[in-house]
């Protein structure tokens, strides 16, 4: 171990004659005591409760609490209920219409916000884009609820439309953040470049500027695609009659018997947004 | 009156009346509003001739960049009209006007190999398949880039990307290209390469070259005319050999090459200096009779060791420098005023340099010394 | 070259056009987005204002009239005998467990995330990515698949439960669900990577020469850390609190599933007025005093920020 000058506090404890106590991998100012068994709990106790989840899915027995075998009952059951499979489609296709309006509005949007002077109303923009993520989710459920259902009344109409509308406008800030993130990283010099060999602003933006924020639009739309099919709240209070989502149905199974078939879906959904996450991080950290 | 006409040669200003002018910039400024005011070109007016290299010097922020991005429309002036030949551009958005630019950080499109790069322009334009395929062929031979068409533009070298941006924006064929330092990115060796591939292109291609740099070597032996600008104005436009020995003020002759700056009295055509010695000079404009300032470059004066005889001045060495190639030879002259001469090393065992502390005798050539302006 | 200047245009007229367009053309892009967020988000908040100043409808919803009831139950509460005016005790309590587990939440993720966004950052840059990538994963998983997660734990017949029976230390099991306790714990797993993340940052930024000039100085690693890290960490630690302390305070899910129906947080009260409670007006009331609170922690928040950066 090399010389340090700093009196430890195990050096100052142990005088240089006896024996000193080996610090293995040398003086790290780094390491700060128990910090790392803190962590290491932390990861624990963060996986933990997902993994016994997990596992549960695959009882074979109906309790809870007793493992009785593996199984791949309750993902059969949960397939065959007609309730989760109305509720899976529906999710799917709401986050799906959601996530791309979403993603082309903040797409739109980025472009407009980004690598520029300040223009009159750019904060306010900003502002609003962002929004959504700044109010408590419960305060906009009320808000949404109160203001569609006297449009529900009102009109009469009670299709998916209110539930696509709700899910786009929480959605806009979350795919806007990864393509801003994207065109800031951009050089602005290559879309000068295209204007100055010809090409016209449409054409500057498909054969440049496109190409080259690709990667932030995908992450984007599926940042915004996890955040709805996640989503509680804003759909409980949304929802018209028959209108259930998956995370709605979940949240509606308990209150009554929890059965493993809960944590089926569950596991599910944990592994889609897994691969998402995967993803998404893949697209993020790639850049050269 | 501009000081630029004011100082054109009789022989340049034939050349002006024969040939056409290209870029026209008429009276531009261009001021940048933000927290503060910068008036980036302060009533800029210069004509650019066709077929002509023609170079911007001036020190960082001196505004050439901004009068470079003026011409090619990436930004409208605040006033003055920028004309091409005789027609006006100023509306004219960047993708119509027929001037392309060399990035100063090359700008390649990193999603497309060095062929697409340079077909780029020409299938905005429009072109049918077959020729954009040719002129590609035939720039990637202009540029000696045959090999690595397919590369992508992040797998080549500095020296390599810059010959594709400029293989890129010649491809076109524009009437102007603009350069904005293309070389500052580049080594010394690969810079003095492609110092004369520009000159060799720019006579192949016969197209109007606008080049940018703050190197008053680069623009002195590139060019064929200069203009010398600071904070945004234009202060002296003429060939190499013009701006260097006659330029027109302090500030040209300071940023190009060393000089000495000696007090004297003009009477006439005719200055005599404070230290002593008559010289016959050409008057500028502008300059009347009494105290001015004159320029004698470094290498256009002689020493030798003694005292004074006719026609020379008296002085005392204060130092000696050997640089290679030369001998710079520091003195006082008796005004108190500091001059140093540059001798060319002649072959040891040849005539000694002065030595430090010793008496010397300065010998000015004829037609050295130049009156400034200010 | 002209020595008269003939002008094509009045001096900067074709700046000011280039920059109208310009300006034109970002808020025409902006358009769908604001379009968007104005009719299903922003808009309805707007709503809602007025509908707090109405009288409730007898079946939920409302009749309109103007009233001041819904701001005033948030507070106090008629007497239903004599008609006086006393304090609404129910929501003071269920406004002080809002707060105070939000708090203790806040302070629980501190403890544990701090030194965990702190062992993430100073491990080697390859493994770095991949602990990374572990926080990240449970704050992109769902929310409710979470809450059920922990629900599994510490029901009677949960994990916790059927372990501490097995060992022996308790007889019977514990009753963790639907009580305080069961919301805190929840909590605190639940929005724990909100404070890991920020700090993480911080950490990452920090300038490790810094800390050895302090060690060189005599300092313990105690020492280091209270002198010299934790104060260039603080904008991290400042902005996880916030990011962790204001869901918190809005928790709807958590607080419903783990907390039952008797348990509620701020955000269950407000639901119960738009359900059983069919006060609508006080829910809105409710709501946008919700919202306020949530706004004062974010300016607070914006403020210190700001000012850290005008420091530094
Ligand atoms: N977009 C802008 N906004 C505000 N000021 C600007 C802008 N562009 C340039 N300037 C200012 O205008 C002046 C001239 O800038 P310009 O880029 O033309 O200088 P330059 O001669 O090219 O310098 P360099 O040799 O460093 O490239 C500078 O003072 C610069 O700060
Ligand atoms: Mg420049």
């Amino acid at each position: 171990m090399a010389e340090t000058t700093t009196p430890t506090p195990t050096e100052t404890a142990a005088p240089a004659l006896t024996a000193p106590r080996r610090e293995p991998r040398g003086y790290s100012v780094r390491s700060l005591p128990g910090f790392a068994v803190i962590a290491i709990f932390t990861f624990f106790a963060l996986y933990a409760p997902i993994l016994i989840l997990v596992t549960y899915s695959f009882n074979a027995g109906t309790s809870l609490a007793i493992w009785e075998g593996f199984s791949l009952r309750w993902y059969y059951q949960a397939a065959a209920n007609e309730a989760v499979q109305d509720a899976a489609i529906r999710s799917l296709y709401l986050a799906f219409c959601a996530a791309t309006i979403a993603t082309v509005a903040a797409t739109m949007a980025a472009l407009a916000t980004t690598r520029t002077r300040r223009f009159p109303g750019k904060t306010m923009i900003y502002a609003l884009i962002n929004q959504p993520l700044m109010i408590p989710e419960i305060v906009t459920a009320v808000a949404l609820l109160i203001v569609f259902a006297a449009i529900k009344v009102w009109t009469g109409h009670t299709s998916m439309i209110y539930l696509i509308a709700a899910h786009t406008a929480f959605c806009v800030p979350f795919a806007y953040l990864p393509i801003r993130a994207r065109l800031e990283t951009m050089d602005n010099t290559l879309e000068t470049a295209a204007q100055d060999l010809y090409a016209s602003r449409w054409l500057t933006f498909r054969r440049v500027t496109l190409p080259l924020m690709w990667p932030g639009i995908v992450a984007g739309l599926m940042l915004a695609f996890v955040i709805s099919l996640d989503d509680v709240v804003i759909t409980e209070f949304v929802k018209s009659a028959g209108q259930e989502t998956i995370p709605t149905y979940m949240l509606g199974q308990l209150r009554r018997v929890v059965t493993p078939e809960v944590n089926a879906i569950s596991t599910v959904i944990l592994m889609a947004g897994v691969i998402l996450v995967a993803l998404f991080f893949r697209l993020t950290s790639r850049r050269r | 009156m501009t000081s630029q006409t004011a100082h054109a040669e009789p022989a340049e200003a034939a050349i002006a009346d024969t040939t056409a002018i290209a870029v026209d910039v008429d009276r531009v400024s261009k001021i940048f509003r933000g927290e503060t005011e910068v008036r980036a070109l302060d009533d800029v007016s210069v004509g650019i001739r066709k077929n002509e290299f023609f170079t911007l010097l001036g020190p960082s922020g001196c505004g050439k960049t901004t009068l470079l991005r003026l011409i090619a429309g990436f930004e409208p002036p605040t006033m003055g009209a920028i004309r091409l030949g005789t027609r006006d551009i100023s509306r004219l958005p960047p993708n119509q006007r027929p001037i392309n630019t060399v990035f100063q950080n090359y700008a390649l499109f990193p999603h497309m190999s060095v062929a697409q790069n340079i077909a780029f322009g020409l299938e905005m334009l429009g072109k049918p398949k077959a020729e954009v395929q040719r002129t590609v062929d035939e720039m990637l031979r202009l540029v000696r880039m045959e090999e690595l068409k397919n590369r992508r533009t992040s797998e080549i070298s500095g020296g390599q990307q810059q010959r594709v941006a400029l293989a890129r924006a010649l491809a076109p064929h524009p009437e102007v290209l603009l350069l904005d330092e293309p070389l500052s990115a580049l080594d010394l060796k690969l810079r003095k390469d492609m110092q004369i591939e520009l000159k060799r292109l720019q006579h192949e291609t016969g197209i109007t070259f606008i080049f940018v740099t703050h190197d008053q070597e680069e623009a002195l032996t590139m060019s064929d005319r200069v203009a010398v600008m600071s904070a945004g104005k234009i202060l002296q436009v003429g060939r190499p050999r013009d701006i260097y020995e006659r330029p027109a003020e302090r500030f040209v002759a300071n940023f190009i090459g060393e000089s000495n700056f000696l007090d004297a009295t003009l009477s006439g055509g005719t200055v005599e200096l404070a230290a002593g010695g008559r010289f016959d000079v050409r008057v500028p404009e502008g300059v009347r009779d009494g105290a001015v300032s004159v320029l004698v470059r470094p290498e256009h004066a002689s020493v030798r060791s003694g005292e004074a005889a006719e026609g020379e001045t008296g002085a005392t060495v204060e130092n000696v420098v050997y640089s290679g190639e030369a001998t710079v030879v520091h003195l006082r002259l008796a005004t108190g005023e500091a001059m140093k001469i540059r001798l060319a090393n002649a072959p040891q065992g040849g005539e000694a340099p002065p030595q430090t502390g010793g008496a010397a005798a300065i010998r000015i050539a004829p037609g050295a010394v130049t009156v400034l302006k200010d | 070259m002209s020595a008269q200047a003939e002008t094509p245009f009045p001096p900067g007229a074709l700046e000011r056009e280039a920059e109208t367009a310009d300006t034109r053309r970002r808020w025409l892009l902006s358009l769908p987005a604001i379009a968007i967020i104005v009719c299903a988000a922003a808009g309805p908040l707007l709503v809602m204002v007025i509908y707090s100043f109405l009288t409730p409808g007898d079946y939920g919803n409302v009749k309109w009239e103007f009233s001041l009831e819904g701001w005033m139950n948030t507070i106090v509460q008629r007497d239903i005998f004599d008609d006086t005016l006393i304090w609404a005790d129910a929501h003071l309590s269920i406004f002080w467990r809002s707060f105070s587990l939000s708090l203790i939440t806040t302070i629980l993720t501190l403890i544990i995330g701090v030194p965990t966004a702190w062992f993430v950052a100073t491990q080697p840059p390859g493994r770095r990515e991949f602990w990374l990538f572990l926080v990240t994963v449970p704050f992109w998983t769902n929310l409710l698949v979470r809450t059920i997660a922990i629900q599994e734990l510490i029901r009677s017949e949960g994990v916790i439960n059927l372990v501490l029976l097995k060992i022996g230390i308790i007889d019977e099991p514990l009753q963790m669900m639907f009580t305080d306790f069961a919301i805190g714990f929840g909590m605190t797993y639940v929005y724990l990577p909100l404070m890991v993340l920020p700090v993480y940052a911080a950490v990452d930024k920090l300038d490790f020469r810094l800390v050895e000039a302090a060690h060189d100085l005599y300092a313990s690693r105690w020492t280091a850390f209270r002198r010299v890290i934790l104060p260039l960490i603080k904008p991290g630690i400042i902005a996880g609190s916030i990011l962790v302390f204001v869901p918190c305070l809005g928790a709807y899910v958590t607080p419903r599933v783990l907390g039952g129906g008797k348990n509620l947080m701020f955000g269950n009260l407000i639901e119960l007025q738009f359900g059983a409670g069919r006060n609508w007006p006080l829910g809105a009331a409710l709501s946008l005093m919700l919202m306020a609170a949530v706004m004062v922690a974010l300016i607070f928040y914006v403020r210190i920020t700001s000012r850290e950066k005008a420091d530094g």
